[in-house]
């Protein structure tokens, strides 16, 4: 059994920026019904990039700890940047999960999509 | 006597692939069982052999295709202590739960009365209720389930007497595993003057069902879960209650005569058999009532109980592992689910299956059973004629290194 790489265990076992923001930019919450992970992103801005971000959550290894890379790389980004943020590279990035699984490692992305999407709150 | 595991195996082709580069364990016959080489050798025969269309045509190959049709509902009703013209062929559990809650719906419902559930039912025996109760403006109240897994008999007295026009509830729960005692529960309905529709997906393929013996009015289950195809599953009712019951889908092949503007209705079953049935698959499941008949269902269960027990005993030395349902492996139907302390069943199934071994994950369609249970999702392990206790153990050191690389 070869388990999960290496980035996935590490921000499992450590996540980055877990929590709240008290004044959020931005906020989503995005849930896979099939399997109940649900992931909340949050997003502070000064001068059009990102300067705080929290994540919190529930659910299986690979959903949290996606999420806790992508506050890793959102950080310090300008919003055209972070729409480019794609799913290969992202999941590239995460290490091998399964198909079945990619549901889960996209969780935190499609978060920070529906984020940009929706707009100030 | 003890049923030849080894020499089942040979029959299923589909236990001689892989699974990456590892054997396929599979434990998840709850879902779906697979196919011995006769049933997959029967649908293909018939479409080499037999086919046309049931019912409908004055040719010999017509009325050949009809036969075997109609041997396959007499097989199927000899397995279940029934008569021919009770069994109506279905496309499976939900398609008959469906047909069962919208006919009882417009026979027997009306304002002011109740449709009793439980808690640990499969959405299939759930949300058809829900839907027929609403459009009937009844009411739905749902036996609880107690902390030992099973049904809470003193509410279940208590809702029927208010004024429970029908009950529907599993045989077994397929996450709990738990058997219920219809025999008792479905007095206790027929003396409150209500019907009882048994959602028997989990138990028919496993073990001895007699209709009579159960005392039920209604029973449903699917081909696809006893060796059979997909697309086929049965739903049994009393000769009396199907005469009574109007049809669910209307067409062709149900009708008696038709005119513009009206039509009247075939005898059970074929009132419940609107357009062309799947007959090839009726033909595989009668193949494969005859594969579990060959085999004796009290062997098949004996076997499940087996392995279930060596199940129960592995994971209950395992202190970081919480089991649910009953704790007698005789009370229970052939499955297991549970929980990894600290540990999601995604990433369970997902480290299992890097081991070629198949469970399930998530909430098994019982939605307010895992809220009732207060976890997210379990773990569900199930077994058949084809799993062994070799397999079973593999299962379990499968699991310590999940745990030893999560936890
Ligand atoms: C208890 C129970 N009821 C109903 C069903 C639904 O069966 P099907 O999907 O074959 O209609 C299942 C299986 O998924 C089940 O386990």
């Amino acid at each position: 059994m070869k388990g999960y790489g290496e980035v996935i265990l590490e921000h499992w076992r450590r996540p980055r920026n877990r929590g709240r923001l008290r004044a959020p930019d931005r906020e989503a919450v995005q849930a896979n019904p099939l399997c109940g992970d649900v992931v909340r992103l949050q997003l502070f801005f000064e001068d059009g990039c990102v300067r705080d971000v929290r994540f919190d959550g529930e659910g299986c290894a690979i959903s949290q700890a996606a999420a806790s890379l992508l506050t890793e790389k959102v950080k310090g980004k300008a919003t055209a940047q972070l729409a480019e943020l794609g799913e290969r590279e992202f999941l590239g990035e995460l290490g091998e999960v399964t198909a079945t699984r990619a549901g889960c490692a996209l969780l935190a992305l499609w978060a920070l999509q529906r984020a940009l999407k929706e707009g100030p709150r | 006597m003890a049923i030849d595991v080894q020499g089942i195996r040979r029959d299923f082709p589909i236990l001689e692939r892989r699974a990456g580069e590892k054997p396929l364990l599979y434990l998840d016959s709850a879902a779906t069982s697979h196919k011995p080489a006769p049933v997959i050798e029967a649908v293909a025969s018939f479409y080499r052999e037999s086919n046309a269309n049931v019912h409908r045509a004055l040719y010999r190959l017509a009325a050949e295709a009809t036969e075997l049709y109609e041997a396959a509902r007499g097989k199927v009703a000899t397995l279940l202590g029934a008569r021919s013209e009770e069994i109506v062929f279905v496309r499976g559990t939900t398609e008959a739960l469906n047909l069962a809650a919208h006919t009882v719906g417009e026979a027997r419902l009306g304002a002011g009365d109740t449709v009793v559930v439980t808690e640990m039912e499969h959405h299939a025996n759930l949300v058809p209720w829900q839907q027929t109760a609403r459009r009937h403006g009844a009411r739905l109240e749902a036996v609880p389930v107690t902390d030992s897994g099973e049904l809470g008999l003193s509410a279940y007295e208590r809702l029927l007497s208010s004024g429970a026009k029908v009950v529907a509830l599993a045989h077994a729960s397929n996450l709990l595993g738990t058997i219920n005692p219809i025999p008792e529960l479905a007095q206790a309905a027929h003396r409150a003057g209500a019907l009882l529709v048994v959602d028997a997906a989990q138990t028919v393929p496993h073990m001895p069902v007699s209709v009579r013996e159960l005392g039920a009015d209604m029973l449903a289950f699917s081909g696809h879960k006893m060796l059979g195809p997909t697309g086929i599953g049965v739903l049994w009712a009393r000769g009396d209650l199907l005469e009574e019951l109007p049809p669910f889908m209307t067409g062709g092949e149900m009708i008696g005569e038709v005119w513009l503007d009206k039509a009247t209705w075939a005898d059970p079953p074929r009132r419940f058999e609107a357009g062309t049935p799947p007959f090839a698959q009726a033909v595989g499941l009668g193949v494969a009532v005859d594969y579990l008949a060959e085999l004796g269902l009290v062997d098949v269960r004996a076997h499940d109980v087996e392995l279930v027990e060596r199940v129960l005993e592995g994971l209950s030395r395992r202190e970081h592992v919480t089991v649910y349902g009953p704790r007698e492996p005789s009370a229970r139907a052939g499955l297991v689910s549970f929980n990894v302390a600290g540990v999601h069943p995604h990433d369970v199934a997902t480290l299992l299956d890097q081991e070629g071994i198949a469970i399930r994950a998530g909430h098994h369609c019982a939605q307010p059973l895992v809220r009732r249970l207060g976890v997210p999702a379990t773990c569900r392990a199930s077994f058949y004629v084809y799993n062994t206790t070799e397999e079973v153990d593999a299962f379990l050191w499968a699991l310590d290194e999940a745990w030893r690389l999560l936890k």
